[in-house]
């Protein structure tokens, strides 16, 4: 199993924490990828990103916002 | 309904009853093809508060408040209120400036350069031209690397603040207070032009707070329309764009007050180079900022202090650009309408340049 990529996008304005997501995820066809956030527009934003993309999406919350995790 | 606008549909669904909403308001009162428009309305704003003296453009339109105290509550009855801030305030607020600049150079905000289009004004048609190139540069921009830095969460009352000034200028909108030196103001309302034309102000209001609740479930923005569509290929706010513009159309012909051509559009010039290059710098620093005017009204009621003060920003920018000679009107561009956006787009220029911090 191929090691946790964790990407901090909280704070970010749009569309960063989607550009963040969008690089962490280029040239990886499979793994295991966590967003964090801090809006829930931005939390949409990666997981609808995340599953136009083809990967499993589910959030967590966590302080000061959500974790996103996507895998594949 | 709150499925539906936070569902794949909610933009479109959003967009389709704004737009309705949108000519319905030209109809009970407000002036052609601004049903909404952030950026006159702003503008309105900063003549009524006296913060500049062009008397036609003198209003304090309760759509503007009745946006973020829409978007505020609810904000808070769907738990989404979160108090933010500190990603390069000052530089957000002379973004807001640069935007309102290009918007009265242009005269209309993303949201008035789709409803004037849907009403025939085709002069709109270099307006959106221009914003969409406005968005392609700040992509560029975006994919370089550009960021205004991370904000952090402040405490519960730090998002209260946009919440209150919107109820204070209801609050003066309804009691007129008259106690200035000639006897007029410190609140000014035209009595002729533009400002005078209005919707009755509780439709207005009312209409507002709901714009302002569909805004914020369904994240509706003209800008970041474009933007994700451009840099993403998601077409999942562009639907909300389109749906919002035909609706206008459908409803503008229904109510026979379509009109198609360039000339005698109302607030509206025919200079095709300043209405597409005042869109250009409008549509730079909305991307930069992170979306549309529309967008920061909502995003201020949420509790967002960086879209606060960028909002703070158009109203002085408001100011400035009638106070400097720089707004348009229906005769054409002002003696320093050109001047203005040039400075802008070089601003946003170097903007989009020099704010490139290195994440780890």
């Amino acid at each position: 199993m191929s090691d946790t990529i964790t990407v901090n996008a909280a704070g970010l304005s749009c569309p960063q924490p989607v550009m963040e997501t969008k690089k962490a995820l280029s040239g990886l066809t499979s793994g295991r990828v966590e967003v964090l956030v801090d809006t829930a527009t931005s939390r949409n934003n990666v997981s609808r990103f995340g599953e136009n993309k083809g990967w499993r999406v589910t959030t967590e919350e966590r302080e000061g916002g959500w974790k996103v995790i996507l895998e594949k | 309904m709150d499925k539906v606008l936070t569902s794949r549909n909610g933009p479109w669904v959003a967009g389709g009853l704004i737009g309705l909403i949108a000519v319905a308001l030209a109809y009970f009162g407000n002036p052609g093809n601004m049903g909404f428009c952030v950026a006159c309305f702003t503008r309105d704003i900063a003549g009524a508060l006296g913060f500049h003296r062009a008397g036609i453009v003198q209003y304090l339109r309760p759509e503007i408040p009745g946006f973020i105290l829409g978007s505020f509550l609810s904000s808070l009855l769907f738990r989404e209120y979160a108090p933010r801030g500190g990603s390069s305030p000052v530089v957000r607020f002379a973004l807001g400036v640069c935007a309102m600049f290009g918007a009265l150079v242009f005269l209309g905000c993303p949201w008035r350069a789709y409803l004037r289009v849907a009403g025939g004004d085709w002069n709109a048609l270099y307006g959106v031209a221009g914003l969409a190139v406005g968005a392609l540069i700040g992509i560029g921009f975006l994919w370089s690397g550009f960021s205004l830095g991370a904000a952090e969460r402040n405490p519960k009352a730090a998002g209260l603040f946009m919440p209150l000034i919107a109820l204070g200028l209801l609050a003066f909108l309804f009691l007129k207070p008259l106690f200035g030196a000639e006897g007029t103001g410190p609140i000014f309302f035209s009595t002729s032009g533009p400002g005078s034309m209005h919707a009755p102000a509780l439709i207005s209001l009312g209409a507002g707070l709901v714009v302002g609740w569909l805004a914020q479930r369904s994240r509706f923005c003209t800008v970041g329309a474009l933007r994700d569509l451009f840099m993403m290929g998601d077409a999942h706010l562009f639907k909300g764009v389109v749906a919002f513009t035909v609706v206008a159309f459908a409803a503008n012909y229904a109510l026979g007050l379509f009109k198609s051509g360039f000339e005698g559009q109302p607030v509206a010039h025919t200079d095709e180079l300043w209405n597409f290059l005042g869109m250009v710098l409008s549509g730079l620093a909305f991307t930069l900022a992170g979306g549309c005017p529309g967008r920061q009204l909502i995003m201020a009621g949420e509790g967002d202090s960086d879209a606060g003060i960028f909002v703070v920003g158009m109203l002085v920018g408001a100011a400035m650009a009638h106070n400097f000679a720089a707004a348009s009107s229906g005769a054409g561009i002002g003696p320093m309408g050109a001047n203005v956006t040039v400075i802008g787009l070089v601003f946003c220029v170097a903007v989009g340049l020099l704010f490139r911090p290195s994440r780890s």
